[in-house]
């Protein structure tokens, strides 16, 4: 039922405030002393050299790109496995058919090397 | 709509709140109490009866911490960093049955904060925005430890969401719906766990990487990273991270057992007996069923998941990165795609013959697939190992 997903923004009210105050509670009862060195980004005491965030490899981007790309896959299997039964054998013949085209493109990218981690 | 409603909603959200806050509270000595006597240590017993007032002086430090903002940060995004990965843990838990459908007051309760029909779609979208506040903490803090460790840490867990979707796909196939009192329900006569024992392992072992627990801990690998994505947040900012990460060990540990190890439901050998949550108790002149053991059930199950959680952090060491990653892209998603395929002939099997007996096939063919996974990954590793060179 619809009406449900108000009892989900009741909880979501709750555990955000339960977050904020938490953050509050620290911000009054903490002390406040800031200096110089403080407020340096922390790394392990040595002074900091560069920007913080700098560039990234790009293994992380090609992961990112994979990832959408078989996270629509299981999203797609969702629905399909609700209505499964129905679907009986004509449903897990297209499924094999989508799955294999999909594994056509994952064996590729294993032989590119993409999920290799150098 | 009635305005009781709305106090249903209130008192099952406080509940929800309450329960794992709490939780979180006393996983955390439960935890270091555990891996104490692992080590053969004694832990911390000293505030209060067997250290029990620990988590309650634990939080009054950190109430009384200073909070720092480093000079460079993102200032807006670090303050809600850590409440965007706090709040998805607790809300994950919305749609988790605890307890059997039932009537009190004279209306009919469902024990879970909302029963929606794509439950496992809920739990699936709420468990993947853990990943931004993760990644907002690393990048906002503008320290290069924090990028590393938030990078490293959304890397593994959107690919070990993969294998994590499929795990739910093996339960709805099983359970044929999405609702998870339905999934519960369908494990009546026997648990997921028992006719998909693959599935149920592949879905523990991608939830440790998902809460970034060990061996799966690389974000927080403090030898290198100092401690990762939150090197840069203090008191109770930091508590935040720190509650994110028990809660949700606590929250996948209660999906778990809905999903693989019959949720609120009895044991199996309580079947039919008066310690079944169906029975109906005669007390007197009252009649009631035994609802109130669904939780008391679900808070056994969780136990002893937690436990596991504790164990392996206790027993083996961390995972070198490009063997976490190759493990989740090479081997995880191969095997958990056989698995929902082997499950779906199974189901199929057992609908065309109309015997539920042809569900045997299931395990057995995944657990011959599950062998050849871990064949290939004992070959890999033989021809890489220290040995060769």
């Amino acid at each position: 039922m619809l009406i449900e997903y108000i009892a989900i923004a009741v909880l979501l009210v709750l555990s955000t405030a339960v977050a904020l105050i938490a953050v509050g509670l620290g911000t009054i009862f903490g002390p406040q002393k800031k200096s110089e060195a403080k407020s340096m980004p922390y790394e392990s005491g040595m002074s900091p050299y560069g920007e913080g965030t700098r560039r990234m490899p790009v293994r992380f981007y090609l992961i990112a790109v994979l990832f959408i790309l078989f996270d629509i896959e299981v999203v797609f299997f969702l629905p399909w496995a609700v209505v499964f039964r129905q679907l009986t054998w004509f449903g897990l013949a297209e499924m094999v058919i989508f799955i294999t085209i999909l594994l056509v493109g994952y064996f590729y990218a294993w032989k590119k090397g993409a999920l290799e981690w150098e | 709509m009635d305005w009781t409603i709305w106090v249903e909603w209130l008192i099952k959200s406080l509940f929800v709140v309450f329960a794992l806050l709490t939780g979180f509270a006393y996983l955390t000595l439960y935890e270091r109490r555990a891996l104490a006597k692992i080590q053969v240590r004694i832990g911390p017993n000293r505030a209060g009866w067997q250290g029990l007032l620990q988590p309650v002086a634990d939080a009054v430090k950190l109430i009384f911490k200073e909070e720092l903002t480093p000079a460079k940060a993102d200032k807006l995004v670090f303050f809600w960093a850590p409440i965007i990965t706090m709040v998805p843990s607790i809300v994950i838990a919305a749609v988790i049955p605890f307890g059997p459908t039932t009537t009190l007051f004279g209306r009919t309760i469902v024990f879970s904060v909302a029963n929606i029909n794509v439950g496992v779609l809920f739990l699936m979208a709420v468990a993947s925005i853990a990943v931004y506040g993760i990644v907002l903490a690393g990048w906002s803090s503008n320290n290069k430890y924090a990028m590393l460790g938030g990078l490293r840490s959304s890397a593994q867990m959107i690919s070990y969401e993969l294998s994590l979707g499929l795990g739910f796909v093996t339960a709805i196939l099983l359970g044929n719906s999405m609702n998870l009192h339905d999934i519960v329900d369908a494990q009546r006569n026997v648990w997921f766990a028992v006719v998909q024992p693959v599935g149920a392992l592949i879905f523990m072992i991608v939830t440790l990487a998902e809460v970034n627990r060990a061996p799966f801990d690389m974000p927080e690998a403090e030898q290198e990273l100092t401690a990762g994505y939150h090197s840069e947040y203090s008191g109770m900012k930091f508590a935040l991270f720190f509650m994110a990460e028990y809660q949700k060990m606590i929250a996948i540990s209660m999906i778990a057992a809905t999903l693989f190890f019959g949720g609120y439901r009895e044991f199996w050998f309580l079947k039919d007996t008066f310690l079944s949550v169906d029975a109906i108790w005669n007390i007197g002149p009252w009649q009631f069923q035994a609802w109130f053991l669904g939780p008391i059930y679900m808070l056994l199950k969780v136990v002893v998941l937690l436990f596991f959680m504790i164990w392996i952090r206790a027993t083996w060491p961390r995972i070198r990165y490009d063997r976490l990653m190759s493990f989740g892209w090479k081997v995880l998603l191969p095997l958990s795609l056989a698995v929902v395929f082997i499950s779906a002939v199974g189901v199929l099997v057992a609908q065309q013959f109309d015997n539920n007996w042809y569900l045997a096939i299931i395990p057995i063919f995944s657990s011959v697939a599950g062998l050849v996974a871990v064949g290939f990954v004992d070959q890999a590793l033989r021809r890489k190992s220290y040995a060769s060179h």
